[in-house]
């Protein structure tokens, strides 16, 4: 026997779907839980979803706890905290993760509350180790990494005295592990005991828009910033990328000016890439969007600013104009591809 | 309807200018300007449209040092009825869940009852957008995060969207309940001149206790002075609303910070070409030999 509890997952289902920060959170929980000499669990509440447990098997997971409710159909805040902190209580995990998604930065913090525990929002990196604090050490604690201040320090936060140690994790900076198809595992039911107050939310109506662009699975990116100038300017951002084959990318100044929509925003307020070529156009670098990039395995950079920080991180750089670069690019792509 | 809004101020991280970074290229963060956190003018300015719509009082209250007295005074310029300064040295060192025990604790023992909890969807210093969430628990009320816009108030309930980047959603709630409201809510107030005017000679307990005594008075006859022209900024500390010493600042914060480390520009081994026909050839020749391309 372990001295230690288990690590769980939250499991996050988005139209019917486990969420891919769900599974991201397995191939990493599943490390952790490797090196504390313990199992992984993931919790999975809902209505009809218990079918998806097969698919938390298949990335990792060792025990699936299950909570088939119809009040638990639509996510609403009171009733999951409810389960979860209940569920908590009896099985006392050592760590439970959750992705930093708006339903994951809505619930943790409620259950963390509930559990007067400690959660760390955000992280982009989880590790085991130790603390010393005032002549004692805290052996295998979870370290909690994660960007603050804008993005201009990296901290590492534990919870040494509290149980369990939680945290939200960004998504899509942990790698979703391959599935072992027909990997199974425990499966627990676990209670739903929710009182009136737990209805004080009602869910009326919800629509979500298909995302218009998959800047995960990329592998080129070629990502437009305020230093295109003008949506004309972001045009070429488009044709380049479609040269390559590759998905559009945009700095937040980019979105903010209008140029393209949100989707499409890489950095610490959007999508997290790793793609084999970044190529920065007219994208000073600011650190929220090299929070957002800097893992790509190459990363072209084209401004007209010598100084950007973006020529830091960068592999291979031009400095000049993106209006006139750009399309010596495309043509002379049009002539070898 | 008794609305409070629970504020933050925060350096100025999203304004990193050439000032502020020291010469080994990480951020003077004591350079950093102290500014409304601003979301918090969003959850300010969505309170003062409530107000104006339901009817009611604004309450806005902070916790902080004595310095965050500064935001204060600007929401009292922008239209909040009163303002309530959370400030004791026992408060420092909080982490999101000693701070929402010691808001949660301010408004339960003197703001009860109320109806709506405001606060921004995050600061940005820490980005935790914790604050709310727990605020709610530790009220024991329900919450709504990502509140973007109030369609309608019946009475007892409110009908809210919320705004989840890639859906939306319309949500009823039974009241008392806490909302976070991100930026895309609306587009937050100025100052208006009067009350500029007005609020010029708004002070803190703290500023109240220098002046006193530069003053030669009794802080009792400069702070009754004040109140009764609207101008005392409400100062309390941890026995003013009866906090449990163990449940605030540093003993009351489980999270503990191991390590900061400052980001620093990594070098890549840039390799630059010229912006010309032949730069940009080579690069591409270069980027097709080492398979990034095809």
């Amino acid at each position: 026997m372990s001295q230690h509890g288990d690590v769980w997952v939250f499991a996050e289902v988005d139209d019917g779907r486990v969420a891919d920060v769900s599974l991201e959170l397995l191939g990493k929980g599943r490390e952790l839980a490797a090196t504390l000499g313990v199992g992984l669990g993931a919790v999975l509440l809902g209505h009809r979803t218990r079918g998806l447990a097969e698919k938390l098997f298949a990335h990792g997971a060792d025990t699936v706890y299950s909570a088939e409710d119809e009040r638990l159909a639509q996510y609403t805040t009171l009733p999951y905290a409810r389960v979860l902190t209940d569920t908590i209580r009896e099985k006392k995990p050592e760590i439970v993760l959750y992705g930093a998604s708006p339903l994951g930065r809505d619930l943790a913090p409620r259950v963390a509350s509930a559990l007067k525990t400690g959660l760390t929002a955000d992280c982009t990196d989880l590790q085991i180790g130790t603390y010393e604090s005032g002549g004692r050490l805290y052996q295998q604690k979870l370290l909690q990494i994660r960007p603050a201040w804008g993005g201009n320090i990296i901290a590492t936060i534990v919870s040494p005295d509290v149980l369990p140690e939680m945290a939200t994790v960004r998504e899509g900076v942990m790698h979703i592990p391959e599935p072992a198809e027909g990997r199974t595992g425990k499966l627990v039911e676990i209670p739903v005991n929710l009182d009136a107050e737990c209805a004080a939310v009602k869910v009326i109506e919800r629509h979500t828009q298909p995302r218009r662009v998959d800047l995960k699975a990329a592998n080129i990116i070629v990502s437009g910033g305020y230093g295109v100038a003008n949506p004309e300017g972001f045009r070429l951002v488009h044709e380049l990328a479609a040269v390559l084959g590759g998905a559009v990318g945009a700095s937040r100044a980019a979105v903010d000016a209008g140029f393209v929509h949100h989707d499409h925003q890489v950095g610490q307020t959007g999508t997290t890439v790793r793609p084999k070529l970044y190529i920065a156009c007219g994208i000073s670098g600011a650190v929220q969007h090299r929070a957002g990039m800097e893992e790509s395995a190459k990363i072209l950079a084209i401004n007209s600013d010598p100084s950007a920080p973006i020529f830091g991180i960068a592999h291979y750089g031009i400095v000049g104009d993106c209006r006139e670069v750009l399309p010596r690019m495309i043509k002379a792509l049009k002539g070898k591809l | 309807m008794r609305i409070v809004v629970l504020v933050k101020q925060v350096p100025d991280t999203k304004n990193v200018t050439g000032e502020v970074m020291k010469p080994d290229g990480t951020v003077n963060r004591g350079a950093l300007a102290a500014i409304f956190n601003p979301e918090d003018l969003n959850a300010l300015e969505m309170g003062l449209e409530m107000k104006e719509r339901f009817g009611g009082e604004v309450i806005v209250l902070t916790m902080g040092p004595p310095r965050a007295a500064e935001i204060l005074k600007d929401s009292l310029c922008r239209g909040a009825d009163r303002v309530i300064l959370l400030s004791d040295r026992r408060f420092a060192a909080s982490d999101t869940l000693a701070t929402s025990y010691t808001v949660a604790q301010a408004i339960t023992t003197h703001l009860a009852p109320y109806d709506v909890v405001l606060c921004g969807r995050q600061a940005i210093d820490g980005d935790t957008a914790q604050v709310g969430p727990q605020a709610a628990e530790k009220l024991g009320i329900a919450q709504v995060t990502y509140a973007d816009r109030i369609l309608d108030f019946d009475g007892t309930k409110l009908t809210i969207r919320r705004d989840l980047g890639r859906s939306q959603e319309v949500v009823e709630v039974r009241l008392p309940a806490l909302l976070t409201v991100p930026k895309t809510a609306n587009s937050p107030r100025w100052p208006n001149a009067r009350l500029l005017l007005k609020y010029r000679r708004a002070r803190s307990a703290f500023e109240v206790e220098a002046e006193a005594k530069a003053q030669g008075r009794s802080v009792d006859e400069v702070v009754g002075g004040l109140r009764q022209r609207g101008l005392f900024v409400e100062t309390w500390g941890a026995e003013d609303i009866g906090a449990d010493l163990a449940r605030i600042g540093i003993s009351g914060s489980p999270t503990k910070v191991k390590k900061v480390e400052n980001v620093v520009l990594t070098g890549a081994n840039l390799k630059l070409f010229p912006a010309d026909d032949h730069g940009v050839r080579d690069l591409i020749n270069e980027l097709i030999d080492e398979r990034t391309f095809g």
